[in-house]
């Protein structure tokens, strides 16, 4: 398997995506808004289609303690496996990973897995999201019920 | 465990104006049990709609009622809802949630159906009795399958109305619902499948409440819209223009308000005026507006909930007194430009559905109210007694709720026939 495209490799991009889990398991979600260029786009199918300004909405709405559904805060640990980098062109790559992202609240626990497919360009200070899309796995939000945080 | 009377679950005193409704209906099994026997089985249940399945040989799979069901399109175009086990022994006959066949096959001892449900093969069937009989044993359809404007609902009981005589007063307004786009709507591919962890009667109550919008929404109207550049003033501030609440009889209700703009933009609002002219040239300007210039929240009974500001169908079924299975999905008129359904995805997705900005706060709400029920024996009583006795309540009030429980509880009690779920005359006068 490749560890490097273009001018990036497995081993970076591990280490941005571990950062950034750790960024949105820890709720800093101002810091993390501050990882997407400013055209990103982040989809997951009929559920979320957030562009630049519904995300930057979203995190205010999340952070503003009227989200009921998020008051008190879930708590959220995020497991992310198997980086795989898919191609590199003109500065960005594309790449992709394996999530669990647990979630517990009100002594319920639910688990959801899938597949980031993201793409990501290098910044005046690192690494930022152009497109960064999750990709579910569960054929239902079943029982987990609503998606109220950010996966 | 005390028995149940179902008579004493509810308090409705016309006079005094207090109405009260036992919380035990959200949590004892056998309520649940009776439930299925006297509501969901005496009733027509939403099932999908004809756009879903346009093609002879086009089906979807999904549980309606509680009952695993295929609906699927015949070679001569004719819609049939089959209970999706194999009359041989009992495997589920159809395993994909969609597709397109030629024949239903069962995999487990390969008996095969056409799309009529005919037995269409049976493997070395020479080992059978000369009292084998083939024709009882095709796929059983639904006692009842009727479709109104291609939308499919389907009754386990034989003896019910026609679908058109149940709809009763809430067809005009299902007919104003449908109406909106000028042409004939269907199901935009995809749905939102989710759950809640509470009673299903608390998403009736829940569909049809505009006195909880601002307080559990307030998140939608004073930052979502306001971060998008929308002026919220007229759907939540002092602008507000109030609505009006109907119990439309047999249980159905509906809330109706002035319609807001929707926060569409660009070319797609263009194609949207465009509608409306069409509109008013098709069927007058006063019934146009009356189409269009409106935003409803129609609850058909026991389960069916459309809303005009996403154009979703929503439909529920408890699995458990405390947990009930949801399905969503939008429907939108037929040829409608790219961008304007992409426009009108954007903001069915803004507010509804699991990851919405509206939804998920439902959802905690009612799991929360649901949670609190584990304190019935103490605190036994919800007062839904909003607005009772005003001759024309508001679409803060309760009445639409009042309506569905006063049906809910008829049947409850084996009450046949129809139903008084009005609080007085004048409002019954309202919905006719």
């Amino acid at each position: 398997m490749a560890t490097t495209a273009g001018l990036f490799t497995v081993g970076e991009i591990e280490e941005f995506l571990i950062y950034e889990a750790a960024l949105l398991d820890e709720w800093r979600l101002e810091e993390w808004l501050a990882l997407m260029t400013p055209e990103v786009h982040r989809d997951t199918l009929f559920l979320i289609a957030d562009d630049r300004r519904t995300l930057a909405s979203r995190v205010r709405q999340l952070l503003s303690g009227i989200t009921w559904a998020e008051n008190p805060r879930s708590r959220t640990r995020r497991l992310i496996t198997n980086v795989r980098l898919l191609a590199a062109e003109g500065g960005e790559v594309r790449a992709t990973a394996n999530f669990a992202v647990w979630r517990f609240q009100h002594e319920h626990a639910d688990v959801y897995v899938g597949r980031y497919v993201h793409v990501l360009v290098r910044g005046p200070s690192g690494l930022l999201f152009r497109e960064r899309r999750a990709v579910l796995d569960l054929e239902t939000l079943r029982p987990h019920g609503k998606l109220s945080f950010i996966l | 465990m005390d028995r149940v009377d179902m008579h004493d679950l509810i308090v409705d005193d016309r006079v005094r104006g207090i109405f009260r409704v036992n919380r035990r209906v959200f949590t004892d099994p056998e309520i649940l049990e009776e439930e299925r026997r006297e509501v969901f089985d005496r009733s027509w249940l939403y099932a999908g709609h004809e756009s879903e399945i346009g093609d002879p040989g086009d089906y979807v799979t999904r549980r309606v009622g509680g009952r695993p069901l295929i609906l699927v399109r015949d070679d001569a175009g004719a819609p049939h809802a089959f209970l999706n086990t194999c009359p041989h022994r009992g495997n589920t006959v159809c395993r994909e949630r969609a597709g397109s066949t030629r024949l239903l096959r069962c995999f487990y001892h390969a008996w095969a159906f056409d799309l009529t449900g005919r037995l269409a093969g049976v493997p070395d069937d020479d080992a059978y009795t000369p009292a084998f009989d083939r024709d009882a044993l095709g796929l059983k359809p639904v006692p009842r399958l009727e479709s109104y404007r291609g939308m499919m609902f389907v009754s386990y009981d034989p003896e019910i109305e026609s679908l058109v005589g149940y709809l009763g007063n809430a067809r005009d307004y299902l007919d104003l619902m449908l109406d909106f786009g000028g042409d004939e709507v269907e199901i935009v591919p995809g749905s939102q499948a989710y759950s809640m962890k509470a009673n299903w009667k608390l998403l009736v109550e829940n569909s049809m409440d505009g006195y909880h919008a601002l307080p559990t929404h307030q998140r939608y109207f004073s930052q979502y819209l306001a971060d998008i550049g929308m002026d919220a003033s007229n759907w939540a501030g002092p602008n507000r223009i109030q609505g009006i609440g109907l119990a439309l009889g047999s249980g159905h209700a509906v809330i109706e308000n002035r319609a807001r703009a929707l926060p569409i933009t660009g070319t797609a609002k263009e194609e949207l005026d465009q509608i409306r002219a069409r509109l008013v040239e098709r069927v007058g300007a006063e019934h146009a507006h009356r189409i269009a210039d409106y935003s409803r929240n129609l609850f058909i009974f026991p389960n069916l909930i459309l809303i005009s500001s996403w154009h979703t169908i929503r439909t529920f079924y408890p699995l458990a007194p405390d947990y009930m299975e949801i399905d969503a999905w939008a429907n939108l008129p037929r040829g409608e430009s790219r961008e304007l359904r992409q426009r009108r995805f954007e903001n069915f997705i803004s507010f509804l559905g699991p990851a919405g900005f509206g939804t998920p706060d439902d959802v905690y709400a009612l799991e929360g109210c649901q949670r609190g029920f584990a304190a019935w024996r103490e605190v036994s009583w919800s007062d839904i007694s909003r607005g009772m006795g005003r001759a024309r309540p508001s679409s803060q009030d309760e009445l639409q709720m009042r309506a569905f429980w006063r049906r809910w509880h008829a049947l409850m009690q084996g009450l046949r026939g129809p139903t008084d779920c009005s609080d007085c005359p004048e409002q019954r006068e309202a919905a006719e």
